[in-house]
């Protein structure tokens, strides 16, 4: 119980600094500081040298060598940091010069701390989305197929199961293809969101038909039929509220692999264009093995998806049952 | 039996050729063509007309798949535009590492997953239960892009594996197993982990069941009990996940294909797609969807075998 607790407030805390990312985040997404590229994060230190104690300070980076990208921290010169100034939380009080770099700078001399927070947004806005598309799709598909039976039911299926079984990644590459290499992000937002939801809902189709098949001969259906519910009304306000709990199950096991498959699909440049930060188009800076042998903090998108993938796997722990442990993509 | 073989098979060859054309179509539909990429933006119109009607692509849509159709059932796929090469060719290489990969890791997490979730099922309490039910919580939410990610990282830090491609140049057998170390070891350990969970769950409803409490109460030893007769009985929810593991396993060797350079399936249809080249994207689609058909086919008969009610 306690880690299903653990679990929901990582989530929490999750979507609360995903929502406040313009204030939590010091610097806009592409905001480049061109001395320091691949720079190291920027420890907040609060003791100098000399064994004083001091308002929260740090040291500004020093590069020893531009080729192989090294720094090296300025002692001599802290830089106190500056709370709640021009609408963000903490910044550093000479932002041209010795910028906070929580996670470190990309490539570009652009901090990754920030574009993490603002890559959230975009991440798990475009999974939850598509999971609730796929939940919608899933349930009305599995909905009436459960409930009318016979010839429908029998389509539907087998239109499902052919979803079921398609290569979903392939299909995802195919279908994104599709559409020319270079789109704005709105336009891959909605296309993504589409085709995850798409893919997404054959499972949930099977198992809100599985559960409305049982419930619709028990009493209570029957009673209100009789009373003179119509079709529409029988299906929608008796027969679906009884998979509630199926669908939370479902959603949590969604939005991991949609995760996942934005930042595949961004990460091999099919999915947000870079100049957008997503937890994908992060790690494509990299995806040069080099660049993060040296620079591990370019994985922290990579890190930060274990942990909201590990949240949900914490709070789903005792309400799964057995099959629903891996998704499509 | 044999009705639901062919049945199943029936299926699985509407599902393969529905893919392909599908992909052909799509592929051809997409705005740019491969005359645009391979010749450049100072290509002269003359120039590019020139390669269209020499490859084929100046037809009509329908046309061109009626002829990509009839020459497809007799297994002639056509040609890569890129390098003129036939496509089975190129497609029977890189099937054959993605299988390498797929088949390895699926071996492997069967192996070492399944003995682990029977241990910890049949043991609710414990330290080195819990600690293998906290270690499969977390290799569980790291999918294939995460965990190729991080050990390729690990081992670009260490140097202790190589971390791209598929063998160097002379390389030999131990070359090659060197290789796989990293993309086999990102494939497999998210499947451990779902194993390991899936048999653990099956394995504690299976040993409170009238049957094994009977068995043990004849005097049976616990273990061979539990490795026997419960196991046996807990295969099911294992036996019925294999055909999907498949499609997991094909979209998880996507990413770890194209994180660690390796030659398969993936990184050809992404390569494939990029260049616009239309028969190979088809043939690509073509190939996975014969894995995942393969995949579903074998569970179910697997299944079947285990459970002689799913055939129903």
């Amino acid at each position: 119980m306690s880690a299903r607790r653990a679990g929901g407030a990582i989530l929490v805390f999750t979507a609360l600094a995903t929502l406040g990312a313009s204030v939590l985040a010091p610097h806009s997404i592409d905001a480049r500081f061109a001395g320091l590229l691949n720079a190291p994060p920027t420890a907040i230190h609060v003791r100098d040298d000399a064994g004083n104690w001091r308002a929260p300070f740090i040291y500004p980076w020093k590069r020893v060598s531009q080729l192989e990208q090294q720094y090296e921290a300025d002692r001599s010169a802290p830089i106190p940091l500056m709370w709640l100034t021009a609408g963000h939380l903490a910044q550093s009080s000479d932002d041209a010069r010795a910028p906070l770099l929580l996670l470190g700078a990309d490539s570009f001399g652009r901090d990754v701390f920030s574009r993490l927070l603002f890559g959230a947004r975009l991440s798990l806005g475009l999974s939850l989305l598509a999971a609730v598309g796929a939940l919608l799709i899933g349930g009305l598909a599995g909905g009436i197929a459960g409930y009318l039976g016979g010839t429908v039911d029998d389509a539907m299926m087998r239109a499902s199961d052919f979803v079921l079984v398609l290569p979903a990644m392939y299909v995802a590459l195919a279908l994104r293809s599709m559409m020319p290499l270079q789109l704005p992000a709105r336009t891959v937002f909605l296309l993504l969101t589409g085709i995850f939801a798409i893919i997404g809902s054959p499972f949930i189709t099977r198992g809100v038909r599985a559960i409305v098949r049982t419930e619709r001969t028990l009493d209570y259906a029957a009673a209100a039929r009789s009373l003179g519910a119509g079709h529409v009304r029988v299906l929608t306000r008796h027969l679906l509220p009884a998979t509630r709990g199926f669908m939370v199950v479902e959603l949590t096991l969604l939005l991991p692999a949609f995760i996942v498959a934005e930042a595949t699909l961004s990460y091999v440049g099919l999915g947000f264009p870079d100049t957008m930060a997503s937890w994908g188009t992060m790690l494509q800076d990299a995806s040069s093995i080099s660049a993060f042998a040296d620079f591990p903090w370019l994985l922290s998108p990579a890190a930060a998806m274990f942990i909201v993938v590990f949240a949900l796997n914490l709070t789903l722990q005792r309400g799964s049952r057995g099959l629903h442990y891996e998704r499509p993509m | 039996m044999f009705w639901y073989v062919i049945r199943r098979l029936v299926f699985a060859a509407f599902l393969v050729f529905a893919v392909s054309s599908a992909s052909l179509i799509v592929a051809r539909l997409a705005p740019g063509d491969y005359a645009v990429g391979a010749m450049g933006l100072n290509a002269t119109p003359e120039a590019m007309r020139e390669l269209r009607a020499r490859l084929g692509l100046d037809r009509p849509i329908a046309e061109q798949y009626v002829d990509w159709l009839s020459r497809a059932v007799r297994f002639d796929f056509g040609r890569s535009l890129a390098n003129g090469r036939p496509v089975i060719e190129l497609i029977a290489e890189s099937a054959a590492n993605t299988a390498i990969l797929a088949a390895t890791a699926l071996f492997l997490a069967t192996l070492i997953g399944l003995p682990l979730g029977v241990f910890s099922g049949s043991k609710p309490r414990g330290v080195v239960p819990a600690a293998v039910r906290t270690a499969s919580l977390f290799l569980l939410s790291m999918p294939p892009l995460l965990t190729s990610l991080f050990l390729v990282f690990f081992a670009a830090r260490t140097g202790w594996f190589p971390i791209a491609g598929m063998s160097s140049i002379g390389g030999g057998f131990l070359d090659l197993l060197q290789h796989m170390v990293v993309p086999v070891g990102a494939l497999t350990l998210p499947l451990i982990a779902m194993f390991e969970r899936l048999q653990s769950q099956a394995t504690s409803e299976v040993i409170d069941q009238p049957f094994v409490i009977a068995t043990l109460a004849r005097g049976v030893p616990r273990t061979r009990v539990l490795w026997r007769d419960a196991l046996k009985a807990a295969l099911r929810p294992i036996a019925s996940v294999y055909g999907l593991v498949v499609g997991t396993l094909l979209s998880g060797s996507f990413a770890v294909e194209v994180i660690t350079a390796w030659p398969g399936l993936g990184r050809l249809m992404l390569d494939a797609l990029r260049a616009r080249d239309v028969y190979l994207v088809a043939g690509c689609a073509a190939a996975a969807s014969v894995f995942l058909a393969a995949g579903t086919l074998f569970s179910d008969l697997a299944l079947v075998l285990v459970d002689p009610r799913a055939s129903e």
